[in-house]
This record gives structure tokens, sequence and C-alpha cells, in this order.
């Protein structure tokens, strides 16, 4: 008896550490799972964070500010009279007649402080626009019209500012500036409007006047020259280490070497395009080519890789029923692998292009961060890309740059994101499943 | 002849070549009974014309168009008078510069010198006979290239495998473009490399403790001492990349496990790809996120508790640094953990362990050799990261681990001593190719032993 009770004792005492190092043990299971959710939710978080930043700092770049002004073309303020000539036309006042504008829109500023500072009102680029529309309407010489024109970025950051209750902006806009804009706004001939500079205008130093067409045309012949490069040489090295290579060392080397070359900092690739294209074969700085050459070597390995990966998801015996027929290997791998291969290609293509179109470090290197108004026209002319364009500006001082900035970087992100949904859906749509 | 224009008719002689190739092997194989008596397909014997025909002859043209300059340059200079003729490789290329701009009439020859418009005069000259003598000689080969093949033209000629032989030759030369690549890499970096060492000792730069690469351009300029001592930059860099990973790494690995071991397939199905976003966001967007964001965020936040932040501090860069690594870390460590066989988790848990003591002692030990690969794979990229640093760290090359001073980094220094017009011959160029050297060979060794690693590793339980 005496046996038994020590037994139930020990046993009782056995079960209670149990109980005790189980109500330990799930209490250590409950934390170790909210450690989990934490880390997902820090990074959940960082994605919203880093979107919400983005959009709410951007969004105001997409509307422009605006004053409403009568224009009279005097012929006499601008002193061109045949806009047939190109060198005349060069020599035109035409920020004359937004000035003769302004001073008419306000007689009451008439000491020479306050019309300069009117004279801040708009755009000192809106000058050019008048011309070109004068040179495509001469007829309009001598005529008066009501047009809207572009303000300049303070009045711009300002106005925005104005309409955000809380924290006005003022800057550099002066009292005389913000009674004038308060004027303005009364007769309804100051308002926001979507931003066109912004979608078809170029680099400049004047906020307003910036835009990103330039970037984007430059980007476009940079990822063309990227693909039609890269592509096929990926494709190729893909088919001959995955159909041809004998296994030895020396199809090791190159195996290993793509791998090793898929981790390298892209910015040693810029210091290769340097050295090697400009410098040995001079080809010449800031054109898309240099861009698109330095880019193809630093994706090829992304898409030697996914090619591989595609090449071998295609099954043997598709080879082997097509060699048992009598097709030379050549002709298995041109007539059916590839084209079984070629969704699960592209979408790695269309990856390796999305990488591509996001890069700035070796572009730096190779002189693509230049400051070039014009807009590229083709893959030999000047030009920088989308992401150097968002270094550039983020670089600049001006404040209403902050906006265009994180505009620009919504148009990076979005293509961005079309890219890689095109990418997923063709892998869904047209990938097949063994 | 233009280059384009050549191109052109080049192409026209390739597609002939073909189509009389091909015609050629059906009047051959009439008289034997039809193309069965061929020993290829008509088509293999037109495109074995086409490559006869146009691969020499494209060949001889890429070497013309990839030294016409240098000779034409050099015949040129050659030419010159005894006084213009330039003692080093800069005068070379302001005399060939200010020939060039007279050849093209960019520059006036009333105010230059009588024998540089000579020189000026023989360079178009030449340029023009160059060309033309490169058109015939391309032109020449591709007609020679084309009568062989059509000439060695019969039933029995292998025309298949030729062309197989070719086609598989170029697949080679594809793949080869790698090994160019790395090649290319390592020699640029090391030559310009070697010429910085010989200016400046490598024990200097890789143990010295200053760095200040503004040389001086006069000999009694003040303040430029252009000393090279790469530790504070070699310190910055890694103080940079242990704050990301400290973030990184912890973040990276708990989501992975959570994501693969205890999420419902819903959660997994929306976590999943949000996690991925953050590795296609572009650095340079990080970059402006740390640098306007982040940054000041810290610097008020440290204001407010009463500590001095700089404006440019590590922590910035590091933090979101390691919030770009999160997905980079989590999906290699859910591929490895993935990996883990079924097997040993129904074991640990038959014993009665729990979920989270299964994971700690019985996945993560096994998973060990390829989590510690891809941490290797995010130093590597952490240390090569560039466009966050140079956004949101500074410039100032400091001795200092304190998270919240300013520092700067080898990608740092590499852009800012490249980006803008550089002369080729001044230590401070060639610094940034010393720093590349290092980077390369850092991050090669990393990158080796973490793919080693890694594949070891898979080998274990395939």
């Amino acid at each position: 008896m005496t046996e038994d009770q020590r037994l139930t004792e020990d046993q009782r005492q056995k079960a209670e550490r149990v109980a005790r190092g189980l109500k330990r043990r799930y209490r250590a299971e409950k934390r170790f799972r909210l450690y989990g959710l934490m880390a997902v939710s820090f990074g959940i978080l960082s994605v919203v964070v880093l979107f919400t930043d983005i959009i709410s700092k951007g969004s105001g770049a997409f509307r422009q500010t605006y004053i409403q002004l009568e224009l009279h073309y005097d012929p006499e303020v601008i002193g061109v009279t045949d806009f047939g000539d190109p060198g005349a036309v060069a020599l035109g006042d035409y920020n004359g007649v937004i000035r003769a504008a302004l001073q008419q829109r306000f007689p009451e500023l008439s000491t020479r402080n306050d019309r300069r500072e009117l004279n801040r009102l708009i755009s000192s680029g809106e000058g050019f626009d008048l011309r070109d529309r004068l040179v495509a309407h001469p007829e309009l010489l001598g005529r008066s019209e009501v047009r809207w024109l572009v303000a300049d970025d303070d009045i711009d950051t300002y106005f925005k500012s104005l309409r955000k209750r809380g924290d006005t902006f003022i800057g550099r806009v002066s009292g005389t500036l913000q009674t004038a804009i308060a004027h303005l706004q009364e007769h309804g001939d100051i308002e926001l409007q979507l931003n066109i500079n912004f979608f078809t205008k170029g680099d400049s130093r004047e906020p307003e006047q910036a835009g990103i067409w330039g970037a984007v045309a430059g980007s476009f012949f940079t990822l063309l020259i990227t693909l039609a490069l890269s592509f096929p040489l990926g494709v190729g090295a893909a088919v001959y280490l995955e159909e041809f290579a004998p296994k030895n060392r020396w199809t090791d080397l190159i195996e290993v070497n793509i791998n090793n070359l898929a981790a390298v900092p892209s910015i040693i690739f810029g210091l290769l395009g340097l050295a090697i294209f400009i410098n040995f074969f001079e080809v010449p700085r800031s054109i898309p080519v240099i861009g698109g050459l330095v880019l193809t070597l630093m994706t090829l390995p992304t898409i030697i890789i996914s090619s591989r990966a595609a090449i071998k998801a295609v099954p043997p015996s598709i080879r082997e029923a097509a060699i048992g027929i009598g097709a030379s290997p050549m002709q298995v791998v041109l007539h059916h692998v590839l084209p079984l291969a070629m969704p699960g290609m592209l979408t790695g293509a269309i990856i390796g292009m999305a990488q591509a179109l996001g890069e700035t470090a070796p572009l730096l290197m190779i002189g693509m961060v230049a400051f070039i108004v014009d807009i590229p026209s083709g893959p030999t002319s000047p030009a920088t890309v989308l992401p150097v364009q968002i270094f550039l500006w983020a670089d600049s001082p001006e404040r209403a740059f902050v906006e265009k900035t994180s505009a620009a970087i919504m148009v990076l992100l979005a293509f961005l994101i079309f890219m890689n949904t095109a990418a997923v859906w063709l892998r869904k749509r047209l990938e097949r499943r063994w | 002849m233009h280059t384009a224009n050549l191109l052109i008719v080049l192409g026209a002689m390739i597609v002939a070549a073909y189509y009389l190739a091909r015609s050629r092997s059906l009047v051959q194989a009439r008289p034997l009974g039809g193309i069965r008596h061929l020993h290829s397909l008509p088509f293999f014997y037109g495109l074995r014309a086409s490559i006869w025909c146009g691969v020499p002859s494209l060949a001889l043209l890429a070497l013309w168009l990839m030294f016409d300059d240098v000779i034409v340059s050099n015949v040129v200079l050659g030419g010159l008078p005894e006084h213009l003729q330039p003692t080093s490789i800069s005068e070379e290329n302001l005399t060939l510069g200010t020939i060039r701009n007279l050849a093209s009439g960019a520059l006036s020859g009333a105010a230059a010198d009588p024998a540089l418009v000579a020189a000026s005069e023989r360079l178009v000259e030449l340029r023009s006979i160059g060309s033309r003598i490169a058109a015939a000689a391309v032109l020449s080969l591709a007609l020679l290239g084309g009568l062989l093949a059509w000439l060695k033209m019969s039933p029995q000629l292998r025309a298949r495998q030729q062309v197989e032989a070719v086609f598989k030759g170029i697949l080679l030369l594809c793949s080869l473009v790698a090994i160019f690549t790395t090649l290319g890499i390592l020699l640029s970096v090391l030559f310009e490399s070697l010429r910085f060492f010989q200016a400046v000792p490598i024990t200097e730069f890789l143990f010295g403790t200053h760095w200040s690469p503004q040389t001086a351009i006069r000999v009694d300029q003040v303040g430029s001492s252009g000393s090279f001592g790469a530790v504070p930059l070699f310190l910055g860099t890694l103080l940079i990349s242990f704050i990301a990973m400290v973030v990184a790494v912890p973040v990276g690995l708990m989501s992975a496990i959570y994501l693969a071991e205890y999420a419902s397939r819903r959660v997994r199905a929306f976590a999943k790809p949000t996690l991925e976003i953050l590795a296609g966001v572009p650095t340079v967007v990080y970059g402006f996120f740390a640098a306007l964001t982040v940054a000041p965020f810290i610097r008020d936040t440290g204001a407010g508790m009463g500590i001095t932040v700089s404006s440019e501090s590590a922590l910035a860069a590091g933090l979101v640094m390691g919030v770009m690594i999160i997905p980079f870390v989590s999906s290699l460590a859910d591929d490895v953990i993935n990996a883990v066989p079924q097997s040993l988790r129904d074991g640990s848990l038959g014993l009665g362990a729990t979920q989270s003591e299964t994971i700690k002692r019985v996945i993560f030990p096994a998973a060990l050799p390829g989590i510690v690969g891809g941490v290797l794979l995010a130093v590597s990229r952490a240390i090569g990261e560039t466009m966050i640093v140079v956004m949101a760290a500074g410039l100032a090359a400091r001795m200092t681990v304190n998270p919240l001073d300013t520092v700067t980094t080898i990608t740092v220094q590499i852009v800012t001593l490249l980006v803008g017009d550089q002369e080729f011959d001044s230590p401070k160029t060639l610094a940034a190719f010393a720093l590349g050297l290092m980077l390369f060979v850092v991050t090669l060794i990393l990158n080796f032993i973490a793919l080693h690693v890694v594949k070891k590793y898979r080998e274990q339980y395939d």
C-alpha cells in the first residue's frame, strides 16, 4: 500500500511538472508565433508606408497652377514682324507680352519693385511657348487672346499649400504677390489644371517646366537596345548550356561564372562600361546605346537563369519523340523545345527588363546623368533615363522638385507594376503544366 | 560607302545567296529523282550559302568599324611635322580633337596652324579612301564566300551538319559572353587599380585611416592633400551593412518561417506577393525615401529625445537598406525551409514537440547551412548597394561606429569620384577603380562561398 501511494505521489509530481512545463511551452509557442506575425506585419507596413509616402508627396504634381491673362500680341513689344525668319524669331521679346499683360491686370502695382515681384507670377519658360504658338499661328500677331499660363514654381507651391488647411508654405512669395494671388483667386483667374508640361517636356531647371517625357523616351530606347541584345544572347546561352554543352569543367566554369555574375553589384558593371566601352572602344557617353550595352551585361545572367529553368521544364519525352521520328538535335531544339519554353523565357525577359528599367547606379558611371533638355530622338542621341531623372531631381534644391520627384517615381512604379503584371499574366496564361 | 548602305547591300547578297543555293540544290536533285536524294533539305543548302556569304564579310566589317578610327588617326598623327608631334597621351587627344573639329567644320581653319589644317584635309581624304577600300573588301569577300559555297555544292554535301555546326558555335559564343564579361570586369578594374597603386602604395590604401581624395592641381594648393587611406570607407560600409542586416535577417527569417509554417493559405497568398513588392522597387526610390522621409524622421525623433543625430545618419540608410533586403532574405529562407524533408517535421511533432520547438530545434539546425548562404548573399548585396547610400549617406569619411553619425561607403565614393568629367591619369579617378576592385573581390568571395554552401545544402536533401 505504501508503495502504491509513493508511486501515485511521484506520478502526481511529474504530471504537475509537465503541466507547468506545458504552460511555459505554450506561452513560448504563442510568443514565437507573434514574432513571426510581427515580422510579416513589419514587411507589409513598410510597403504601405513607402507607397503612401510617395503618393502623398507626388500626387500634387499631376496638377499645376495656371494663371489666366489677356495677352496682347503687340508686334512692337515682341519686335518681330516676320515669323518665317528663324533668326528674327529667336530675338523676339515674348516675355514682354506677358509682362505687359500682368501690368494691365494689376495697374495699381506700378512701382519698380512691385513690377519685378509681379513678373515672378508667371514661369519664365512661358515665353518660349508663346514663341512656338506665334510661329504656328502668325495671324495672331497684333491681336489679343485670353490664355492660361503656367505659374512659377514658388507660386505653385504656395497656391497648393493654400488649399490644404493648416500649413501654408509661403517660401519666397512676398506680401505683394500674396495679395495679387488672392485677387486672382477671387476672379477665378488662378486654378489647378492638369500638368501637361510634366508629361510632354524634357528636363528643366524650372520645376514648373520640367517633364519626364525626355526620360521616358530615353528609358524606352535604352530598354529597346537591352532587349534586342540580351534576349537573343541569353536564350542562346541557355540553349547551349541545357541542350548541347558537354558535362565537363569548362561548362561548370561557365555555370559558376553566370551565377556569380548575377550577384555582382550593379555599380561594377558601370565601371566596366566606363573602362571598356567608353575609354577603350570610344563609344560616346550619355547615349542609350551605351546604357543598353551595360544593362545587357547586367541583365544577361537573370535572363539566362530563367531561360534555363524554362527549357528544363520541357519534359524529356518531347525531345525523345522528336528524335525518334528523325529530327536532328538542332531541329529538336528549334522546332519543339524552344516554342514550348518560349512563354517562360518571355516571362524571364520581362522581369529582366523591369530590373533594367529600375537600375540607376551603373548608368551614373557612363554619363547618363547629364542635364538633357531635348527629347531624345533615337538610340544615339544623348538621353537620360527615368531612375536617373529621379536621382537628379531628388538632388535639386527647389521645393517644387520634391513633388515632381515623387510623381516621377509614381510613373516609374506604374511602368514596373505593369511589366510585372504582364509577366505574371503571361506565365499563368501561356505556361503549360506537364 | 556609308555603313548603313553597305549593310543593306550585304543583306541583299545574303538573301540572294540563300535563294540561289536553294534553287540550285533543287536543280541538282531533279536528275536524281527528287529532293529525297539530297543529303539535306534544300533549306540547309540555302542557309549554308548565306553563312559562307555573310559570316566572313560581316566579321571583316566589324573589325574595320572597330579599328578604322585608330588606324586613320595614327596615319594622320604620323604625318604631322616635328614640332606638332604629341608627347603625351593627353596632348595626343588634344591634337586629334583639334584635327577632327577642323575636319567637321566645327573649328574654323583660318585661326589654326596650317599644318593642322592640312592634317584635317588628310583625315577627310583618308576616311573616304578607307571606307571605300573597306566596302570593296567586304563586298568582294561576300561574293567570294557565296561563290565558293555555290561551287562546292553537290547532292552528297552534308549541308545540314555544316549549318548546325555553325549554329552551335554561335550558341557557344552566346554562353561565353558571361565569361568575357567577368574577364572584362576583372581586366578593367585591375589595370586601372595597378596604375593607382603605382601612385599610392597598396598598404596606405588598405590600412590608411585618412581619406581625402582631392588631389592638388597646383603644387602650392592648400587643403588638397590627396590621401587615400580607405579604412574609414570600409568601416562605413560595414556599419551600414550591419544595420541593414540587423533589420533584414530577423524580419526576413521570421516572416519566411511564419509564412511557411503558420500562415493560412489566404494570408500567404496575400502576404507573400506584398513582401515581394519590396524586392521590385528600384533602389533610387528607396534612396529618395531614406533621404526625404526616414532621415528627417530619425533626426527629429533624436532631437525630441535630446540626442543630436546627423541628417545623413548611417541609421537611416541602413534601415531602409534593411527593408530592401527583407524579401531577398525571406525568399531564400523560404526555399531552404521548404527543402527540409517533411519526415523530420513529422518525427519531431510525433514526439510531442510544439511547432515552435520543432522549428527551433529541428528545422532551423537542418536549414542552417542554407540560411547562412542566403545571409552571405544578402551581405554582399548590402555592401554593393549604391543608390540608397549615395542619396541618404554622407560624403564625410569618418572613423566611427556610431550609427547616428554620418559615414561614407565604398560605393558612394566610387560614384562621387567618377560622376562628371574625369581625367584618367589622376590618382583621384583611379582610386575609384581600386575601390571597385575591392568591392568586386569581396562580393565575389562572399557569393562564391554562399553559392557553394547553398548548393551543398541542396544536395544533402535531394
